[in-house]
């Protein structure tokens, strides 16, 4: 279980996140939606330390995360996988080394052992072949499954995700979506999803918090979404044609 | 401007203390120190070879044609050459050209990884940023530099030697017996604490510069100019400071 607890967050004098609480729990693709700009990124980035909060707290179970120093940090940010929204795989490494870097890092694992674990985590992802290729050389969909093979390699307790479809076609966005929903439920990782995708929402939403002026808003499963009364919420979710059709 | 100022010196130095962290995996390190020596030193040796050659040629030809009174022996051309190259040209005028080619490809490899969040990955991996993308850089051009500066000098020497018995100016030997003349081994002693310093403040600061990117491509360039023009500067001021105090 993850946890905020009041947090506060603000650059210069503008106030991202105000007072937030929120809390995601394992074995369950906690998805977090809310407007561009609401503070989505903020807060996932404050999760898990790459920003500091104002105030507040962030609980990995019941450890107060963020009040660590970045040793300790370290410690719990061996059990974060995190898909960041552009990706951000190493661009002088091929796809294989990208996912091996954590292992390199923290096991001693032998090159064979760590290619295998590789391999593994790609084939996890559906995505066979392109082990000696550099970031640069395959498509935006190969990128994101990349970047969930490094994520997972080190079987991680917490997986973080930044708009894991963004930029993707319907159909790719779907199979990286079930993907994760998958992964989630195999290994009862607190999955946390950035979106602003109904479509992942009607698909995954197992918890659903809607952040709207920095606070949570609402908060609900796939199916209450669509009947909820709370205006703000319904403004988001029916803003398109489709979503008002399905109602 | 004071205060920024005092701003980046303060983020630097911080900066620099995570840089010197002992680092998560020795082995990773050593490979990294070995990839960089490649990039940043071994990239360069051609750049460095070409001017060094020209420029000590040119040195000489000047040196010839300003000495038109025989009261001044012809060896001191090859003496004036060499001292030249070794007290200035090559410490200071190779770094300063180091700093434009080796600080702008760092702080733009720096600058691109924090814009497209590859430096927040490494940070979430548990592993400290600043240590992993900076050290190994800094290490290796501080190895590597004195090499570099090193083949520079001799490559000068010789550029002049060239062009001097080229063009008939100087005999061979009378040359070769003035780069011997007076040779003081603290000469190359005071070039090689330069060169080290350069090579520190060149990858430092132009690393600072592209850690601490904010915003997209624009600003990596933005990073990378900041980066030279900063890390030439800092080579000027502590040429004189240095050359203060070691040699005053
Ligand atoms: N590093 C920063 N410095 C200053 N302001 C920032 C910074 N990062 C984000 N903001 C501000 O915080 C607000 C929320 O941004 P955030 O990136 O979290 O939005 P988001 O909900 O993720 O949007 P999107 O769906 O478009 O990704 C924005 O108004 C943005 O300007
Ligand atoms: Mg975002």
């Amino acid at each position: 279980m993850i946890e905020a607890r009041n947090v506060s967050k603000a650059f210069g004098d503008h106030l991202v996140l105000n007072d937030l609480s929120v809390k995601f729990e394992p074995g369950k693709c906690n998805l977090i939606i809310g407007q561009s700009g609401s503070g989505k990124t903020v807060l996932m980035k404050c999760l898990v330390g790459l920003f500091e909060i104002d105030s507040g707290k962030v609980l990995y179970g019941d450890r107060v995360f963020s009040r660590m120093s970045f040793e300790e940090m370290k410690i719990i940010r061996q059990e974060i996988g995190m898909l960041f929204q552009g990706g951000a795989l190493f661009d002088s490494m091929t796809v294989e080394e990208n996912v091996m870097f954590p292992l390199s890092m923290f096991t001693n694992q032998t090159l064979p052992e760590k290619l295998d674990r590789a391999n593994f985590c790609l084939s996890r992802v559906k995505l066979e072949n392109a082990n000696k290729l550099y970031p640069a050389e395959i498509s935006g969909g190969m990128k994101k499954r990349v970047a969930i093979a490094r994520a997972i390699a080190m079987n991680p307790k917490y997986l973080f995700c930044d708009e894991p479809n963004s930029g993707l076609d319907p159909l790719t966005a779907n199979v990286i979506d079930k993907l994760i929903s998958e992964i989630t439920q195999e290994y009862n990782m607190t999955t946390v999803i950035n979106t602003h995708d109904m479509n992942s929402v009607i698909e995954i939403g197992d918890r659903i918090s809607y952040i709207h002026k920095g606070q949570l808003w609402w908060q609900g499963d796939k199916d209450s979404i669509l009947k909820s009364d709370n205006p703000e919420l319904n403004q988001f979710v029916f803003a398109t044609e489709l979503t008002r059709k399905l109602k | 401007m004071i205060k920024s100022f005092l701003f980046h010196i303060g983020r630097y130095i911080l900066l620099m203390r995570q840089v010197f962290k002992k680092p998560e995996k020795q082995s990773i390190y050593i490979r990294q120190i070995m990839v960089e020596i490649e990039n940043l030193g071994l990239d360069s040796v051609g750049i460095v070879a070409f001017i060094s050659t020209f420029m000590g040629a040119v040195l000489c030809i000047q040196m010839a044609f300003n000495i038109d009174t025989p009261l001044i022996p012809l060896y001191t051309i090859g003496f004036v050459t060499r001292q030249s190259v070794v007290l200035e040209f090559s410490p200071t005028i190779i770094s300063l050209i180091l700093a434009g080619k080796v600080g702008s490809r760092v702080a733009s490899e720096l600058g691109t990884m924090r814009v497209t969040e590859q430096i927040d990955a490494i940070e979430i991996i548990g592993i400290n940023p600043a240590t992993y993308l900076i050290f190994p850089k800094v290490i290796a051009a501080v190895l590597i530099n004195p090499i570099l500066i090193m083949m520079s000098m001799i490559l000068a020497v010789f550029g002049g030697w060239l062009a001097g018995v080229l063009t008939g100016l100087v005999s061979s030997s009378v040359y070769v017996y003035g780069i011997k003349a007076f040779f003081e081994s603290y000469d190359i002693f005071y070039a090689m604490v330069k060169t080290v310093v350069f090579a520190f403040l060149i990858v430092s600061i132009s690393g600072y510069h592209g850690f601490y990117t904010k915003g997209g491509a624009l600003e990596v360039g933005a990073s990378s100019t900041k980066g030279v023009v900063h890390s030439s500067i800092a080579i000027i001021v502590f040429n004189l400071i240095l050359t203060k105090l070691l040699l005053a």
